[in-house]
């Protein structure tokens, strides 16, 4: 077999193993006493950019008021306090009884190792593949660690949404779904297709996992027949929560819409607000007992400008903040090390000045949530990191 | 590996017709893309010149309605806007519609290819009201008739378009040094998303040798682009940061910011760069035959375009003399648009179907299982436009959206299946192998036949 050349091509590896209706294991649960672990981890990449500063506010010193005239903060513009330093955005106060019940942290003034170009997409590809270069990425840092960890399948790790994500891509199996995909077909039609789908090895893959959630979903929906129509982001939520509560152990998906070039004002609201109820829908759904296994981790690709620019929004820029909620959580903090908004603190005088490394973060989260080895972390899931100090981000 | 008339209307048109002739040669498909415009006048798309007309509706009812809030004509003129906005998102599904339509009819099937293609290069929507129905028109408009030019002819008319300026945030952005911006002390200032885009996606690529400054310089520079609901594209030399501006070493708007012309200089100076020769050249290449095309495939397209000065024709030209564009063995996954046309010209599916197809059905039959397949038409999710690299498509999710399409809406598109053995013939031409032919008459009903034909690797990849 070739290398790796593609963010799927792994699933050539797959091909028809275990692809019939009966087989399906969610059908048919297959018991798995001996999973490795029992903790559940949830990444969620926020694409587009999202600004930490107006998310996780510093009000408490001055800097910030300064460089943003129509971006309002602080707990007297309806944001909540949180320690006295920092607020958190109005859009997002359905989390503040976790904070208050200490299942909510923030890493704040944190950035991947990619500076100064500014685009979106390498940005993307730099913090989904736990790199430090955009340059000759193949797979994504959770899909090296799940090669890591002992007595893996497929069940275990899902990538949820339409989209093709480079943070689960890479050598080992993992799921991947969209809640809306379905189809019907006769038993006749389905051999004919599954014989067609052999002459391609990379659809092939791709129907065997269709085929096989298919039927799953096709339960589902029979079950949930006259629901209204939840967003589809909810239903991302609700989707991940279901494998969660089952055998999975970690689930994957994105959402956009974080960037706020022009009246981030009104953006910033709507669009915390529906990660607010992703939050929620997934807490409610996952049962006390599994979210207080749980670490939902939010990562995006850079932070915005400190300085609001000409049109009431936010330009691109370096560092930003991570969102950490769960009942695994050591929550009820800001971490991270404090830059300082004076121009002299700023990173080009422009952005705020990146402390740590987001890898570090999500590293010492992996090594808290499931234990792999630090020499592992380093060398093999983000390679080249130098973790810090254990901050302490897990129960 | 040389010239195939069948893999010329899969790879480079719009997939196989049992009414119109593939082409005979490299020289026709060229010839084809000057040749005069058929399908849009048989299936009309609205011009954004037109589609103006819009806007200006919309702006004055929006005063009426400032000016009878609390009144009692207030809910008649509230009515007036969302059947004037109701129209708009009738009219936007149509033109996907005609957009199916011009692929299934077409005799020159490569230019609808190519509009496709810079329409996504140069990916712009509206933000907000009703200028978010105004993609099909602003293609129309500034992306149809320039496919065929120099590529320069294409760029500026795209960037500088009110419906870009709008998507990118240009049309807010102020020189802070400006009359505009001194005037209002800091509340107005520079956006840098345009400036940003075009060196990143639209002309060097996120690789090219720009930095930073150059990205500040060049929003700098493009500031004063702005549009009106009367007039389209307006230059607003008041927004416009006086004094020169430096972008890749080269010095623009030393003679003053009276007038778009440094705008234009610097954009033809980017689109003759020999870096932006190679991002787009590349570019085309992984669209039209691999995602990893053969290096001197780019080689010699990069060679066409500097030395052509950008001259469109001759990259395509370079394109198809080389042999990989007539390999087989590099072959690329259909685009959700591609694939759901493709069907539609095989199945040669009346215009009146899908002309008189109300909102509702055009959603639940092309738009929603486009969706669902990976490509939510014309609400893109970044200025980047669609992945090209197959992963992205032949996903679990995304085939069981094409396998449930192929299933379930030919029947819709054409009440009388044809002879699923002749079908498969039709559809694929030489490309129709034992496995599907066999496919195409052991399913036990007709609709399951066309749908596993039109499932099958053979009609997924081009």
């Amino acid at each position: 077999m070739s290398p790796v050349i593609s963010r799927r091509s792994f699933l050539g590896r797959s091909a028809i193993v275990g692809c019939s209706l009966a087989a399906s294991p969610l059908i048919t649960p297959v018991s798995f006493a001996s999973a490795p672990w029992d903790t559940r981890l949830v990444v969620i990449i926020l694409r587009g950019a999202m600004d930490g500063l107006d998310v996780v506010q510093p009000y408490g010193r001055p800097g910030l008021a300064g460089n943003r005239h129509t971006l309002r903060m602080g707990p007297e513009n309806g944001a909540h306090d949180l320690d006295g330093f920092f607020a958190l955005h109005p859009g997002l106060g359905v989390l503040m009884p976790l904070w208050s019940a200490g299942e909510l942290a923030f890493v704040h003034a944190t950035s991947t190792p990619y500076r100064d170009k500014r685009s979106h997409f390498d940005g993307q590809d730099i913090l989904e593949s736990g790199t430090d270069s955009a340059l000759g990425i193949r797979d994504g840092w959770l899909n090296r660690m799940l090669a890591e960890v002992p007595g893996m399948n497929r069940e275990m790790a899902y990538a949820i949404g339409s989209e093709d994500m480079l943070l689960m891509a890479g050598d080992t199996q993992v799921s991947e779904w969209a809640p809306d995909a379905g189809y019907e077909i006769s038993p006749q039609a389905e051999l004919l297709m599954r014989t067609l789908m052999e002459q391609d090895p990379a659809m092939a893959a791709a129907y065997a996992d269709a085929s096989r959630l298919n039927a799953a979903g096709m339960e589902m929906g029979a079950m949930e027949g006259g629901k209204k129509r939840a967003s589809a982001s909810v239903k991302i939520a609700e989707f991940a929560a279901d494998r969660l509560r089952g055998e999975s152990r970690i689930a994957a998906f994105s959402i956009g819409g974080w960037d706020m070039h022009a009246g981030q004002d009104r953006l910033m609201m709507r669009t915390l607000k529906r990660l607010g109820t992703v939050i929620t829908t997934m807490k409610e759904r996952m049962g006390p007992e599994v979210w207080g296994k749980t670490v939902i981790v939010t990562m995006t690709e850079f932070g915005r400008t400190v300085k609001e620019n000409g049109t009431r929004g936010t330009d691109h820029g370096t560092a930003g903040a991570m969102i950490l909620v769960g009942g695994a959580v050591s929550g009820g903090r800001v971490y991270g090390d404090w830059p300082g908004l004076t121009e002299a603190d700023l990173y080009k005088r422009r952005d705020l000045m990146p402390t740590t490394d987001v890898r570090s973060h999500a590293a010492w989260i992996i090594q808290g949530l499931i234990g792999l080895d630090r020499n592992v972390l380093e060398t093999v899931v983000f390679p080249g990191l130098q973790m810090t100090d254990n901050p302490g981000l897990v129960l | 590996m040389t010239f195939s008339p069948e893999l010329a209307d899969i790879r480079f048109g719009c997939g196989l017709s049992p009414i119109i002739p593939s082409p005979e040669s490299p020289g026709a498909m060229l010839d084809s893309l000057v040749s005069s415009d058929e399908m849009a006048t048989a299936f009309p798309i609205e011009a954004f010149d037109v589609f103006r007309e819009r806007m200006l509706i919309d702006r004055e009812i929006i005063k009426k309605m400032k000016k009878t809030r609390g009144t009692e004509a207030f809910p008649a003129t509230r009515k007036e806007r969302r059947a004037h906005q109701a129209k708009a998102r009738k009219d936007m599904i149509k033109w996907l519609g005609h957009e199916i339509l011009r692929r299934v009819y077409t005799p020159s099937p490569m230019r609808e290819r190519l509009v496709f293609f810079w329409g996504d290069h140069f990916t712009a929507t509206g933000k907000r009201g009703i200028l978010r129905r105004a993609t099909s028109p602003y293609i129309e408009e500034a992306i149809r008739p320039n496919i065929a030019g120099r590529f320069e002819d294409l760029l500026i008319p795209a960037v500088t378009h009110p419906l870009m300026l709008n998507y990118l945030d240009q049309f807010r952005s102020v020189g802070p040094n400006s009359q505009r911006g001194v005037k209002s002390k800091g509340q107005l200032g520079l956006n840098e998303n345009l400036a940003r885009e075009i060196l990143e996606l639209h002309t060097l690529g996120v690789n090219g040798a720009y930095t930073q400054i150059d990205v500040r310089q060049l929003a700098e520079l493009l500031t004063g682009l702005s549009y009106t609901a009367n007039d389209g594209l307006v230059f607003r030399y008041k927004r416009a940061e006086p004094g020169a501006e430096t972008v890749l070493g080269k010095t623009y708007g030393d003679n003053g910011r009276q007038t778009m012309d440094p705008i234009r200089a610097v954009l033809r100076d980017l689109a003759n760069h020999p870096t932006t020769a190679r991002h787009v050249s590349s570019k085309l290449a992984v669209h039209f035959i691999s995602d990893t095309p053969a290096p001197d495939l780019v080689d010699q397209m990069t060679e066409a375009y500097l030395r052509t000065d950008g001259n469109l024709m001759s990259v395509y030209a370079a394109m198809l003399d080389h042999p990989t564009a007539w390999s087989t063995t590099f072959r690329n996954a259909k685009l959700p648009l591609d694939f759901v046309s493709s069907s539609c010209r095989a199945l040669v599916v009346a215009p009146g179907i899908i002309q008189d197809m109300r909102r509702k059905d055009m959603r639940r039959i092309f738009f929603t299982p486009m969706a669902n397949m990976g490509h939510i038409w014309q609400q893109p999710t970044g200025p980047d436009g669609l992945a090209e690299a197959d992963t992205n498509w032949i996903t679990p999710q995304g085939l069981a959206a094409r396998i449930e399409w192929a299933m379930n809406i030919p029947q819709r598109l054409k009440p009388e299946l044809p002879d699923p053995r002749v079908f498969v013939t039709e559809a694929l031409g030489s490309f129709a192998d034992s496995t599907v032919r066999f496919a195409a008459g052991a399913a036990e009903n007709k609709t399951e036949a066309i749908g596993l034909v039109l499932s099958s690797p053979a009609f997924q990849y081009r």
